[in-house]
């Protein structure tokens, strides 16, 4: 295991990160690796900051006006918060999914398309392989392949939720953010989401927000507990699970009054 | 000792599980009294009553099980509490064997009752260590109440003794039976008792180790005693 750990390379370096919504202060002093091609779990009750934290990782928070963030977040070895960042091409490099499912009321095909089109020119051909390969990769295939021109909202939410995942995929980002991906869905789709999840990280980097604890002990490497904005405690999933550092993440974790 | 969880029903089932496996502690130690006894007066009487203690104790060992695994599977707990749980179970399974070991204690006593042997043998050395062995257990029980680790590692360093105690009552035997070979099967009876005695000694020192697993999270099962010591005093 050890040797693993050192192989491990950062897709994400987070260094003394704070972040602002207007006066309140969302994040503080936030210091963290996410390891590439792991899964990382941020953990923590409502409005600890961790959906913050990932909102920061392709800076979603741009969007609003009023919210900023200080300190430095390295995507391998480039810090995003300096000015001059082309969002869009960032937000190809890291994709992110949403806790309800967000398809664009288009074609099934279209869903996965629109994306790619934005940054890839490809022909017919070029594009109906990348389409098959994303939605292959978001293991949902075998289920709409015969109604591609279906409309994406005619799926089941657990689909859609897929759908997301591959209009992701599409784009062949190198970070996956996903923000409690599965909370609106039944325990047969949220199970087919964190088996995708497995797959997904032998060629991405995840960083997962959930509220479900069991969800982030089944299916990640190293999970994340942070309260009132602050880490609290970052290591392995199974240290944290087993035999947390800090009273505080063992009280979180158990079910126990802070 | 399992404090405060937001589910509050979730605490009466881990109190509920572990006054049961202090209720075992208790009908175990209460077998290792009547096994002494049965020894020490050879008496039949004492050595039934441990054989009738044991059904209870089976069926109670059971019941604990049943009832870990259902909290498993309806609290999927985490932490200090799947500690507590997984020490709880094995503890269990160790009291359960201290309560085979009496039986066998009590068995041995009623073949040495039958027998036609010289009763001139050392028994009353037994006696000794069985009450050493006896009262470690008792401590085991009291520091898995407290999880008190100076406790639990001080039972480490006393089943040591215990298993010297064992060492010098067999060289002893050994001695009988060269003096008087007559002694050899009475002597082999006491020698299966002694083992059992110092097994009790054993289960007792397992007891404390899952303690420090619960505690501190470390596994000390196969680790030096003078490691354990030393790690447990950081």
């Amino acid at each position: 295991m050890s040797e693993n750990k050192t192989a491990t390379k950062n897709a994400i370096e987070v260094r003394n990160l704070n972040f602002f919504y207007g006066k309140f202060q969302g994040l503080r002093n936030v210091t963290m690796d996410i390891a590439e091609r792991k899964v990382t779990a941020f953990i923590g009750p409502s409005g600890c900051g961790k959906s913050t934290l990932l909102r920061t990782l392709n800076r979603m928070y741009s969007l609003y006006p009023g919210q900023r963030a200080e300190g430095e977040i390295n995507l391998y070895g480039q810090n995003i918060l300096e000015p001059g960042q082309d969002l869009n091409l960032l937000r190809a490099r890291v994709g992110m999914v949403f806790q309800k499912p967000t398809p664009f009321p288009m074609t099934i095909y279209d869903n996965i398309a629109f994306g790619v089109r934005l940054y890839d020119n490809l022909s017919k051909s070029d594009m109906d392989e990348r389409v098959e390969w994303a939605l292959t990769k978001a293991a949902l295939w075998t289920e709409v392949k015969d109604k591609l021109g279906q409309n994406g909202l005619s799926l089941s939410g657990g689909q859609q939720q897929r759908l997301c995942i591959a209009r992701s995929v599409a784009v062949k980002p190198s970070v996956l953010l996903l923000d409690e991906p599965t909370s609106a869905l039944d325990p047969i789709s949220t199970g087919k989401v964190e088996e995708l999840v497995h797959e997904l990280k032998a060629d991405y980097t995840i960083a997962i927000v959930t509220h479900n604890m069991q969800q982030a002990a089944r299916c990640s490497d190293y999970t994340a507990y942070m309260y009132l904005g602050e880490l609290v405690e970052f290591g392995e999933t199974e240290q944290i699970f087993f035999k947390p550092n800090k009273t505080a993440t063992e009280d979180y974790i158990t079910g126990r009054f802070g | 000792m399992p404090d405060k969880h937001l589910s509050s029903q979730f605490d009466t089932d881990l109190n509920n599980i572990s006054s049961h496996v202090m209720e075992l502690g208790g009908l175990v130690e209460s077998q290792i009294r009547q096994a002494v006894y049965a020894l020490s007066q050879f008496s039949p009487e004492a050595a039934d009553d441990v054989l009738v203690t044991e059904n209870k104790v089976n069926s109670l060992e059971v019941e604990i099980d049943r009832e870990i695994a259902s909290t498993i599977g309806r609290r999927q707990p985490t932490a200090r509490d799947l500690r507590l749980l997984m020490a709880m179970s094995k503890t269990t399974a160790n009291l359960e064997r201290v309560g085979d070991e009496a039986a066998k204690i009590a068995r041995m006593v009623k073949s040495i009752i039958s027998g036609s042997a010289p009763r001139s043998l050392p028994s009353s050395d037994l006696r000794v260590s069985a009450e050493l062995a006896s009262g470690l257990l008792r401590k085991a029980l009291d520091a898995f109440v407290r999880l008190d680790i100076p406790m639990a590692v001080s039972i480490l360093r006393e089943d040591h003794a215990i298993d010297q105690e064992f060492d010098g009552f067999v060289r002893k035997l050994i001695t009988y039976m060269m003096e008087d070979p007559r002694t050899i099967s009475a002597s082999l009876d006491l020698l299966f008792i002694a083992k059992a005695i110092e097994r009790i000694g054993d289960h007792s020192k397992n007891i404390a180790e899952f303690i420090i697993y619960i505690v501190k999270g470390e596994d000390v099962r196969h680790t030096p005693l003078v490691d354990v010591e030393s790690s447990m005093t950081d």
